[in-house]
């Protein structure tokens, strides 16, 4: 099967026009040794009845289990119809990065209105219009800080997320970065620790709820790293953010965050979108797409793409980044969600999230991996044998328990990482229980 | 139109979680929500018409001929939408057991495979997320071969033609190298004597696009690489026109060493609007090592994923990279097979069509056959008639058409840069030819009319000064400024639109 359109007519006619005998004759500038002269060697044209079976049948190769409580980073949250039908519009699917804004005020304003919700989700002035994800959002925060602040180091909390400081430390050493850790103790940052980290830092970027699920002392830890003269930095889960406290509330200078949770599904693990909000001092050294309102000579209202004098294509080796394909798609999936959401629901769902994490907590009846420590959707139990061990077991009772920490932190081989979104009900909650008891 | 916090009523929502009976835990004072987040309050019907409304004013492929240069703005076909969204792609989690992701993985397998084919190397990483990025890993990549050699700190350099896309320069930048430029010559290839001059024991590299985003293979490639291979560099292949050459001529036999591919051009992952894309890159045998992990791996009849990589760069995503737009890429490759070399041959025939029948009314810079995209100049009508290119490129939507990307690349002055890709219709094509031709008709005869264009869209022309200044980056509720009352800066700021 082709996509294309030409007749043998059209063509005949076409190479008339041109001048040329045959489409070879286009050809004929490429050097002789640069020239491939065999068919490519991949299977053979499928028509479009047979690429769907063809899938149908790796997706199905996908045994997934009954249910998962599997996190640590990415979530099983709802997404609503909506959310498809509005990514089903060809208008937004098949649209470029709207550089023609007479031609592109729908994905404009709805940008404009994404940045809107991004901004009154983490009490910060401005948000850029997506990164990839949200671990190459605490990179783009560092290019940030380090600028901002002439400082060449960074600190990151050993409890947020092991990938993203994993993709901060590939990206430090072209940045000239150092990247400095700091534990945590007994599932959380200790402030004073974290202060002391933090002299001469550029940022500090803190997890909230870390890792581990577990609520960090945010406020404490902010104040921590101002102190030191370092900007405070929150990775947040957009999910928590009609329950807990706005980072830029707490003195964050950016905040930033996987959108995943907010609109998009799992998709084996992208694309999603990264946001990164902040105060409006930072506004000329963001990475990124951003859309501001103005007017026709009218006086008509409409948005554009403004300060592009940040990125690459004016300003090229002088850039904020080098970013230019972002996430703009998967960011109107979560605007319409947040939207379909609104402040109550979004509340909402937080509250059912730590409702029935607390509820799976006392069914599980297993000792807490941090003790006398409050989460929100995720926390991580002992479960008195290698994590591994018991998580292979409840796969072949058709339950992913969840997640073995020991992957990633030391000493922690029986300790695994259980999620709880509002997808979960009670039911699953109770045959997770009957799983994992022994 | 209204936005959508302007629809907003206190009170009313659209979607409900489920609220099981079960106490409603604590958040301790001092970490809970002190005031809840403005979010659009608004019920479903009005949400979905809202939305909707918006699509209307914007422009896709869907919409029209959108022939905008560098971008490779083709038909994306509906069914890899569909096959995206099969809940066992879609739902499935990252961290799912292997053998519980055997499909995802063999779909990552196979896609590794048909890149490697296609571009002619030995290896592939899918994890990055978009050719830009595909670029910072390929630099990092040349950091940590070099670093292997003991010749990182010795190679700073990265030489980079005029011509290149801007994300070239800044990639460099952001990967911590110098940048040497390199000249066009007068035929539109790279000036080889300049680069002999540039290139030494201190160059890492070469970034550069093949076809040029002039649109011109560059005839002396194997002496460019004779050149870098020779002073002990590396060659890196911007994919972003490898939608020209799929079959015709591979990077790797070029002698590209590492090649990032746009899966959102030449394979047809929808644009959405900015993105999402993909930036898998592609390198040769010796650089595999240093790719990042995890790498998806076969084994048997087994599908895996190897993290055991000591000389790895790291992470530079989460996880694999954009699985779903795999899905979509992986669709596209297969219902073509080795036929990609049609879909390269009618790309290059489009474009050549088009080029034929405007380079009389338009400047042709450069007069060569071109491959899948051209570059013309709009400096006559700008000296003759005092119409710009940002003119015709606003008169063209009157026409019903998307513009080429203008002012870029920048060696060309008043640039128009032309795209029509494969998947055009002939009658498409001459309608957009004849555009172009009235416009230039236009422009001699009634210049006011490019000059205040467009006349059919939804707002005229915006002040883009305007925006800069004041910099309304979020709707500001009780406070929002009437920006209509403030007085407009002259119109016509040229930038580099597309690319």
């Amino acid at each position: 099967m082709s996509y294309l359109a030409l007749t043998d007519a059209d063509r005949d006619a076409m190479l008339e026009t041109i001048g040329v005998a045959s489409i070879d004759e286009l050809f004929a500038e490429l050097p002789e040794g640069v020239r491939f002269d065999r068919e490519l060697a991949l299977p053979p044209a499928l028509t479009e009845q047979e690429l769907t079976a063809y899938f149908a049948e790796l997706a199905a190769a996908n045994e997934r289990p009954d249910v998962s409580f599997l996190g640590a980073g990415l979530y099983d949250h709802y997404v609503p119809a909506v959310a498809d039908a509005v990514l089903q519009r060809g208008e937004f699917l098949t649209a470029y990065t709207p550089y023609q804004p007479e031609l592109s005020q729908g994905v404009l304003q709805a940008i404009f209105e994404y940045q809107t919700a991004i901004c009154e989700l983490t009490g910060l002035d401005v948000a850029n219009a997506s990164g990839y994800d949200g671990t190459t959002v605490a990179a783009d925060a560092c290019f940030v800080a380090k600028h901002a602040t002439g400082r060449s180091k960074v600190v990151v909390t050993e409890a947020t997320g092991p990938q993203i400081r994993q993709v901060v430390k590939t990206y430090a050493p072209g940045f000239g970065l150092e990247v400095v850790e700091v534990p945590h103790r007994d599932g959380a940052t200790d402030p004073d620790e974290l202060r002391e980290a933090a002299e001469d830092a550029a940022c500090v970027i803190f997890q909230q709820p870390n890792f581990f699920g577990v609520l960090e002392p945010a406020p404490d830890l902010a104040a921590a790293a101002a102190d030191a003269g370092a900007l405070p930095v929150a990775h947040v889960d957009p999910i928590s953010l009609g329950v807990l406290e706005a980072p830029g509330r707490y003195g964050c200078a950016l905040a930033i965050g996987e959108g995943q949770s907010a609109g998009n599904y799992l998709s084996y693990g992208g694309p999603h979108y990264g946001f990164l909000a902040a105060r409006s001092e930072f506004i000329r050294r963001m990475p990124g797409r951003i859309v501001g309102e103005t007017t026709d000579a009218a006086g008509n209202r409409g948005y554009v793409l403004t300060l592009q004098t940040r990125e690459q294509h004016i300003r090229r080796e002088k850039a904020t980044s080098n970013i230019t394909t972002n996430q703009t798609l998967l960011t109107i999936a979560g605007l319409v969600y947040l939207s379909w959401l609104g402040p109550q629901g979004l509340r909402e769902v937080g509250e059912t999230c730590m409702a029935l994490a607390e509820y799976a907590k006392e069914r599980l009846d297993l000792p807490p991996a941090f003790s006398g420590k409050t989460t929100f959707k995720e926390f991580a139990v002992r479960v008195g044998r290698p994590a591994r061990e018991a998580i292979r077991e409840a796969l072949e009772r058709g339950i992913n328990p969840g997640y073995p920490l020991g992957r990633d932190y030391e000493g922690m081989d029986d300790v695994l990482l259980i999620a709880v979104t509002e997808r979960r009900t009670t039911d699953e909650i109770d045959r997770l229980a009957e799983v994992l008891g022994r | 139109m209204k936005l959508i916090y302007e629809r907003s009523q206190r009170g009313r929502r659209a979607g409900r979680p489920p609220r099981p009976d079960l106490p409603t835990p604590d958040v301790p004072p001092e970490l809970r929500r002190s005031e809840p987040p403005r979010l659009p309050e608004i019920a479903e019907p009005d949400l979905l018409r809202h939305f909707t409304q918006l699509s209307t004013r914007n422009f896709g492929v869907d919409t029209g001929f959108y022939p905008l240069g560098s971008c490779t703005m083709k038909h994306n076909p509906r069914v890899n939408e569909r096959l995206a969204m099969l809940p066992g792609f879609r739902d499935l989690h990252p961290l799912e057991d292997e053998g519980h992701a055997q499909g995802a993985l063999r779909l990552c397998h196979e896609l590794q495979e048909a890149l490697a084919e296609i571009t002619g190397l030995a290896a592939v990483s899918l994890q990055p997320a978009a050719g830009s990025q595909g670029e910072l890993t390929g630099l990092m990549l040349m950091h940590a071969y070099f670093a292997d050699r003991g010749e990182d700190e010795q190679r700073r350099k990265v030489v980079i033609p005029d011509t290149a896309h801007g994300t070239n320069p800044a990639s460099v930048t952001m990967a911590g190298y110098e940048l040497t430029h390199v000249q066009t010559d007068p035929r539109g290839n790279i000036d080889v004597d300049d680069l002999r001059a540039k290139v030494d024991e201190h160059t890492a590299g070469l970034m550069i696009t093949n076809p040029s985003t002039l649109g011109l293979f560059d005839e002396n490639i194997e002496e460019i690489t004779r050149i870098f291979h020779g002073a002990g560099a590396l060659m890196y292949y911007d994919g972003a026109n490898l939608n020209a050459v799929c079959a015709i001529s591979r990077p790797g036999d070029m002698g590209f060493d590492i090649v990032h591919i746009n899966l959102h051009k030449t394979f047809s992952q929808p644009h959405g609007g900015g993105g999402p894309g993909g930036g898998p890159i592609a390198v040769a045998k010796r650089l595999e090592p240093f790719l990042p992990a995890p790498a998806v791996v076969r084994d048997g009849e087994h599908y895996g994923l190897d993290y055991d990589r000591p000389k790895s760069i790291g992470k530079v995503r989460g996880f694999y990279g954009p699985f779903g737009v795999f899905v979509r890429s992986l669709a596209f490759i297969r219902a073509y097979g080795p036929q990609l070399r049609e879909m390269s041959e009618v790309a290059v025939l489009n474009a050549n069509y088009v080029l034929a029948r405007l380079k009389d009314a338009y400047e042709l810079p450069f007069d060569r056959l071109c491959m899948h995209e051209f570059v013309l100049s709009g400096r006559r009508l700008k000296h003759e008639h005092g119409t710009s290119t940002l003119d015709v490129a606003k008169r063209l939507m009157d026409y019903g058409f998307h513009p080429p990307t203008i002012y870029f690349p920048l060696i060309v002055p008043e640039a128009l840069m032309i795209e029509p890709t494969e998947t055009e219709a002939k009658e498409t094509l001459d309608a957009f030819a004849d555009a172009m031709l009235a416009i230039a008709r236009e422009a001699a005869e009634q210049p006011e009319l490019l000059k205040e264009a467009p006349h059919s869209t939804p707002v005229g022309r915006l002040d883009e000064v305007k925006a800069a200044k004041r910099a309304i980056v979020r709707y500001g509720f009780e406070e929002h400024p009437d920006l209509s009352a403030e007085p407009a800066a002259a119109v016509g700021v040229e930038a580099p639109k597309g690319a």
